[in-house]
């Protein structure tokens, strides 16, 4: 019997199940609740989206100098124009802007490599960053060596504050918060006594209380006259803040390790730090990516609290700027502006996750 | 009970800490070669800086002249943006060397913080806002009237006086925040709106239609804005105090940063304003025409910033000269 080797070409899918009319009924549709929905979502979309485009783009106005030049029907894009180095620097002075400017483009050229998978010095060029980039950039933005002038921390402002805010914040509580888990789990009592008082207690108070006392307490207990930067009370605020919630959320990693996992590796002969380095934290922490990402995203956007202790980040510069008597009145425009480049960030950190997430799936893909 | 208690708690750290600061503001000024100085975060006519990063105001004015008296150059001022909550914590600890910053002089801040007011360079009060096309010339006609204001403020207080005081009733529409509070104004929610009158001008600026509102004249509450130095360094307290004094005396005697040049020698009180009094104060000589030539003379400074030509169009009202109908005296200079 002759047996036909050639696969038959696929039929197309009939009539009654293509067509954006079928993929509408299927979809939107299919039974009375969904409907109603989804007649009750076109609505709502067609009401407040026509009127929301047409004042930040078709009505708004875009070149200008001054209040005058603005339409009355649409957002005031000039408003932010006119104040765009401060958005971004403070009060960073101009001339300067290239100092921040070559931190950024390095640290995003020194982390291109590490997308790149034919690249073999990663673990190399990953330590170099977490450890000597930071040296850099400081020299760099701060300036004081190599011939560069002080820009003093106060100085520092808008969105670029912000960055060093959530960047230092997040760069070092991940490993103080990964040793305060540890630590909790310790059988060692002393130790582990310590690590759940430190985390119940800076989890116990809210982040404003802390960069309050930071910032006004603080000075009062120090010799007069010596000035301890402002930025940087704020910062180790915030890292000691930040590692007692990121502890928390490895620590939810470290539970979730079954425990022939940890006798597998005593088997193994294993000692505790190659152990935890090598078999426990790789599971641990890749099972709690979103709770990471999550922490991380709170804390950037947490920093705009620094406002309260006077510092300039991206939200009190827009709140300084809107107080400026030629342009009052211009909230909307001002925060809408914030809102989208927190939204931009927050948005970019959350689809790093999902691909982080995707590339080391292994063993717990559904 | 619990706010009692913090408050009290404050007090005494701050005076604990008042008693180790020590004297010599000047000297330190002088070495680091400017004057650190304690603005607000933004406040429109007042203290804020600009789109290039330049600090302007009715308040910076007073630092400026501060350095132009000590330093010899209005520009030598360096600037902490400071809460309201932060402000005195800043000035006890020797971050800055002068609070000018609205705030408001009273016994409980002036005796019990281990501060000094140095003077007066705002008079400020509560007052209302109404619309212009209910044609009200006075507060006082405003009998069963809706009142927009900020809730949980001193103003609603003063508002409940002001109102029993003169035995008219009131129905008040509280807000959380004044651009709430202007928004709901505007929305014809009340016939007029309270604030202190500094703020009203600015919230009038948010307006649709600016002139379409109108301030009426009445102050209500008093609201004394001045300049604070640490207490017990009467050496520099007195730097600051006649620092704003000679910009207020050179308003009355007519001198401005155009003219001081050429009015030297006009008459013996001018004389004696720009000749040789800095002395006694332990500053150099020429410190009264620095102020006036780098920064101007208080009326000047005022029209610059709040004036009628700003946005904020602010009148003079009570800040105008004691010999004009306000309330703005200075000491003589002699």
């Amino acid at each position: 019997m002759p047996v036909n080797h050639k696969k038959s070409p696929s039929l197309p899918p009939p009539a009654s199940e293509v067509g954006i009319v079928v993929w509408v009924k299927k979809n939107l549709f299919s039974t009375y609740a969904n409907g109603v929905m989804s007649l009750a979502a076109i609505v709502l979309i067609l009401l407040l989206l026509p009127p929301l485009l047409d004042w930040a783009f078709f009505s708004a106005t875009w070149s200008g100098s001054n209040r005058a030049d603005c339409n009355e029907d649409g957002a005031c894009w000039i408003f932010i124009a006119n104040r765009i180095d401060q958005v971004f620097y403070g009060f960073y002075p101009a001339e300067l802007h290239w100092r921040p400017n070559l931190a950024g483009l390095l640290l995003i050229g020194l982390t291109i490599p590490l997308f790149i998978k034919s690249f073999h010095y990663k673990n190399w060029l990953g330590a170099f960053i977490l450890i000597i980039y930071p040296f850099i950039a400081y020299f760099l933005i701060h300036g004081g060596s190599f011939g560069l002038e002080v820009v003093s921390t106060t100085k520092w402002g808008g969105l670029m504050l912000t960055l060093i805010l959530s960047a230092v914040g997040i760069v070092a509580s991940l490993p103080l918060g990964i040793l305060l888990a540890l630590g909790r789990r310790s059988k060692m009592p002393m130790f582990k006594s310590v690590c759940v008082v430190y985390i119940e207690f800076w989890r116990g108070i809210p982040l404003i209380t802390v960069l309050f006392m930071a910032s006004v307490m603080l000075p009062l207990f120090f010799p007069e006259g010596s000035d301890f930067d402002k930025l940087l009370r704020a910062l180790i605020g915030i890292t000691l803040f930040q590692s007692a919630y990121m502890a928390e959320v490895v620590r939810g990693g470290l539970q979730a390790i079954p425990k022939g996992q940890y006798e597998a590796s005593e088997a193994l002969g294993l000692n505790y730090p190659k152990s935890m380095g090598l078999i426990i934290l790789p599971q641990a922490l890749k099972l709690v990516i979103p709770g990471i990402v999550n922490t991380f995203i709170a804390l950037f956007k947490d920093t705009t609290l620094v406002l309260i202790i006077g510092l300039f980040d991206l939200l009190a510069i827009i709140n300084l700027a809107l107080t400026d008597s030629e342009w009052l009145g211009f909230d909307d425009e001002g925060y809408v502006f914030a809102a989208f480049v927190f939204w931009v960030f927050c948005f970019a950190m959350s689809r790093y996750s999902i691909a982080l997430e995707a590339k080391l799936h292994t063993g717990h893909k559904r | 009970m619990k706010k009692i208690t913090s408050t009290l708690l404050i007090s005494s750290v701050l005076a604990l800490a008042a008693t180790s600061v020590s004297a010599g503001t000047l000297e330190t000024v002088k070495s680091k070669g400017h004057v650190q100085c304690g603005v607000s975060t933004g406040l429109a006519g007042f203290s804020n800086a600009d789109a290039s990063g330049n600090w302007q105001g009715l308040d910076v004015d007073v630092c400026r002249a501060v350095a132009a008296a000590v330093l010899g150059d209005a520009t030598k001022v360096k600037f902490t943006p400071l809460t309201a909550k932060e402000r005195f914590t800043a000035l006890q600890s020797g971050e800055i060397d002068i609070l000018s910053r609205n705030t408001t002089w009273t016994l409980t801040r002036d005796g019990s913080l281990g501060l000094n007011f140095a003077g007066v360079n705002y008079y400020d009060g509560q007052g209302f806002m109404v619309s212009k096309a209910i044609g009200v010339k006075s507060a006082l006609e405003l009998d069963g009237a809706a009142v927009c204001l900020q809730s949980g403020t001193t103003t609603e207080l003063n508002l409940a006086d002001y109102f029993s005081a003169n035995g008219m009733t009131y129905k008040s529409i509280n807000y959380d925040t004044s651009d709430a509070t202007i928004k709901g104004f505007e929305a014809g929610r009340c016939d007029m709106l309270t604030s202190d009158q500094s703020q009203l001008y600015s919230l009038r600026i948010k307006l649709e239609n600016p002139s379409s509102a109108i301030v009426l004249p009445e102050v209500i509450s008093k609201e004394p804005l001045g300049p604070v130095v640490r207490q017990g360094d009467d050496e520099w307290f007195n730097i600051v105090r006649w620092s704003l004094n000679a910009m207020i005396n050179a308003e009355e005697l007519g001198l401005t940063s155009a003219n001081i040049d050429s009015m030297k020698t006009k008459s013996p009180a001018i004389e004696r304003f720009v000749g040789g009094q800095g002395g006694k104060l332990g500053i150099d000589d020429a410190w009264s025409y620095n102020i006036i030539k780098q920064v101007g003379n208080y009326g000047e400074s005022f029209e610059a910033n709040v004036g009628l030509d700003t946005p904020l169009a602010i009148a003079r009202g009570l800040n105008d000269l004691w010999s004009r109908g306000g309330i703005m005296y200075a000491p003589p200079i002699r």
